[in-house]
């Protein structure tokens, strides 16, 4: 008889120490959200996005760092364009779209009222997945961004040292009446990059720059942002794994839940999310289990 | 086990179905030679009875009493003058309209409300805006049956349709121009002038050359509006009266000398000569803006 109380008390005991319920498998691993020491150029802070009645974004928070490339990874309509897209306001163009929470630029809340959208993507560029050079020559695609925020100073000037930023000057020194159109995909996405530069941003967010383009294409455009990071910050959106870890410094991995709402799974440093992942969706992702 | 040899000619049903799509390419292509059958008759039938007639004093002489001395020369200014006061008024407020419709306006009951609007008054029969003009120009404002009073009533009758052109040449402009204009931090309105309205050019110019052989060839609002009149002087401000070629036509048909059909057959032809070459430059604008 004691043994068998014994027994029970002994697994009593066990019992307590046991968790209460099991982990679900859809609570987010809290310390999955790691900000990087350097500087912040964006504080994300419970960020939440609406189309309409639908709900995009499910608050979401991290910060990034300035003079780094960031990488938004995560399946197809996890929301990582929808992010995006939220850094320079450009979901504002969209009818029927709410946000709330707070994306802070050096300190600023770019959603705030009395913030002008317009003096926001001066200072944060966008390059878009399809490239979109104007139906303009070389130079007037360059030339453009500067043109509308009043730059006085020499143009052909500040259009050669953007297309030389750009890696695309030698190619097209000689032609640059010709229309920005007449390029190959590669070009024409390096010339858009070269018209975002031209507006002297202070961040880059790139949209699957490389989707569109063939893989020699996409290498040449890693290395350029590999060159670009020493002067700008930049962020890009890819669904290829690979260029995620070949580029950035830092990745955040996004994940959309059953009713389609998009929430930040992981974000640390790229190392650490691509060979020691925290959470086990991370992980299962990166190995290529789903998406 | 030995298979059937394969048949490639058409045979049976399918031999059935072939013959009836070819069947339909004939019935397609008669019923387009159709449309353009008719329209060389009448072509032909007026070059025969009118080209006799045609002759530079044809077209410099002023209306008379007699044929052979009756002339084009003040219905001709009279609709240069009305077409290009029509052009002036009808599309700054044609193109803004569109603009404002496809590019700033929220997208609320009042966006659709004028656009309901704009499709019912593109319907409305052109005698109606003539009853209009004379009411409300003509009258009201007191400015009679004058040249004003045409191109003001003419750009009413056309606003619809330009309006309607002009969106459509706008929205084809695709939107990755306008987010990436956007994305540079240029201004909605720095995004329409340098990009969207450039980009629609060509549709828009299309459109407005489309509305003014329209206009060109109005006859019921300008009777309307009293210009079934003879004028025997050349116009030179926009406060006289005046008077149209497809009007002047229609006053030698009605008049029972044979002769004076000869005339309006001839006019005819002037007028179809104006109307075709305003249609082939629209072609051509069209043409040139795609190959670029």
């Amino acid at each position: 008889m004691t043994e068998l109380s014994e027994r029970l008390r002994l697994s009593e005991e066990l019992l307590q120490e046991m968790p209460a319920a099991p982990i679900s498998a859809q609570e987010p691993v809290r310390d999955a959200v790691i900000d990087p020491p350097e500087n912040a150029v964006f504080s994300l802070s419970e960020l939440s996005l609406w189309y309409g009645n639908k709900q995009a974004l499910g608050d979401v928070g991290f910060k990034i760092p300035v003079k780094r490339v960031t990488a938004l990874i995560g399946p197809s309509g996890c929301g990582k364009s929808t992010l995006i897209r939220c850094l320079n306001r450009m979901n504002d163009l969209i009818a029927g779209v709410r946000t709330i929470g707070v994306v802070s630029y050096h300190g600023q809340d770019i959603y705030a009222p009395d913030i002008d959208p317009v003096e926001v993507r001066r200072r944060i560029g966008m390059v878009f997945q399809k490239p979109n050079p104007f139906p303009k020559s070389i130079y007037e695609n360059v030339a453009f961004g500067a043109k509308v925020n009043g730059y006085k100073g020499n143009m052909s000037q500040l259009v050669e040292q953007s297309l030389r930023q750009a890696a695309l000057w030698t190619e097209v020194k000689d032609e640059l009446k010709k229309s920005g159109l007449a390029l190959s995909g590669g070009q024409q996405q390096r010339l858009c990059i070269a018209r975002a530069l031209a507006v002297q941003p202070d961040v880059i967010l790139m949209d699957e720059p490389c989707s569109a383009l063939d893989p020699i294409a996409t290498l040449k455009i890693e290395d350029l942002i590999r060159e670009l990071v020493k002067d700008y910050t930049i962020i890009i959106v890819t669904h290829n794994m690979q260029q995620a870890a070949r580029v950035s410094d830092y990745t955040a991995f996004m994940l959309s839940d059953a009713q389609g709402v998009g929430h930040l799974v992981e974000y640390g440093p790229a190392n650490d999310i691509f060979t020691n992942p925290k959470d086990k969706r991370t992980e299962d992702y990166i190995t290529g289990r789903f998406g | 086990m030995a298979t059937a040899p394969v048949v490639l000619r058409a045979q049976g049903r399918v031999a059935v179905r072939q013959a009836v799509s070819n069947a339909s390419r004939y019935v397609f292509l008669g019923a387009s030679l159709l449309g353009v059958g008719v329209l060389l008759i009448l072509a032909y039938v007026t070059i025969e009875k009118g080209a006799g007639r045609l002759s530079w004093d044809f077209l410099t002489n002023y209306p008379s009493r007699f044929p052979e001395q009756a002339g084009l020369r003040s219905s001709i200014l009279g609709t240069v003058w009305v077409m290009a006061l029509t052009i002036v008024m009808a599309l700054p407020i044609a193109v803004g309209t569109a603009i404002w419709i496809e590019e700033f306006a929220p997208r609320n009951k009042l966006l659709a409300f004028v656009k309901l609007n704009l499709s019912n008054l593109a319907g409305v029969p052109s005698i109606i805006y003539g009853v209009l003009g004379l009411a409300v120009f003509g009258r009201y404002f007191g400015l009679g049956p004058s040249i004003m009073t045409g191109a003001l009533t003419l750009s009413l009758m056309i606003m619809p349709m330009t309006v309607i052109a002009s969106q459509e040449a706008i929205r084809q402009v695709p939107p990755s121009i306008r987010d990436g204009a956007l994305a540079l931090g240029a201004t909605k309105w720095q995004t329409v002038w340098y990009h969207v309205l450039p980009g629609a050019a060509p549709g828009i110019i299309t459109g407005i050359i489309l509305a003014v052989s329209r206009a060109a060839g109005e006859t019921a609002a300008l009777i309307m509006i009293g210009a079934f009149t003879f004028i025997a002087f050349d116009n030179t401000w926009p406060d006289q009266d005046f008077t149209t070629v497809p009007i002047q036509i229609y006053n030698w048909t009605i008049r029972p000398q044979e002769a004076f059909r000869e005339n309006a057959a001839a006019a005819i032809i002037v007028l179809m000569v104006a109307v075709f070459s305003l249609n082939l430059l629209a072609a051509i604008i069209r043409e040139k803006f795609r190959r670029s």
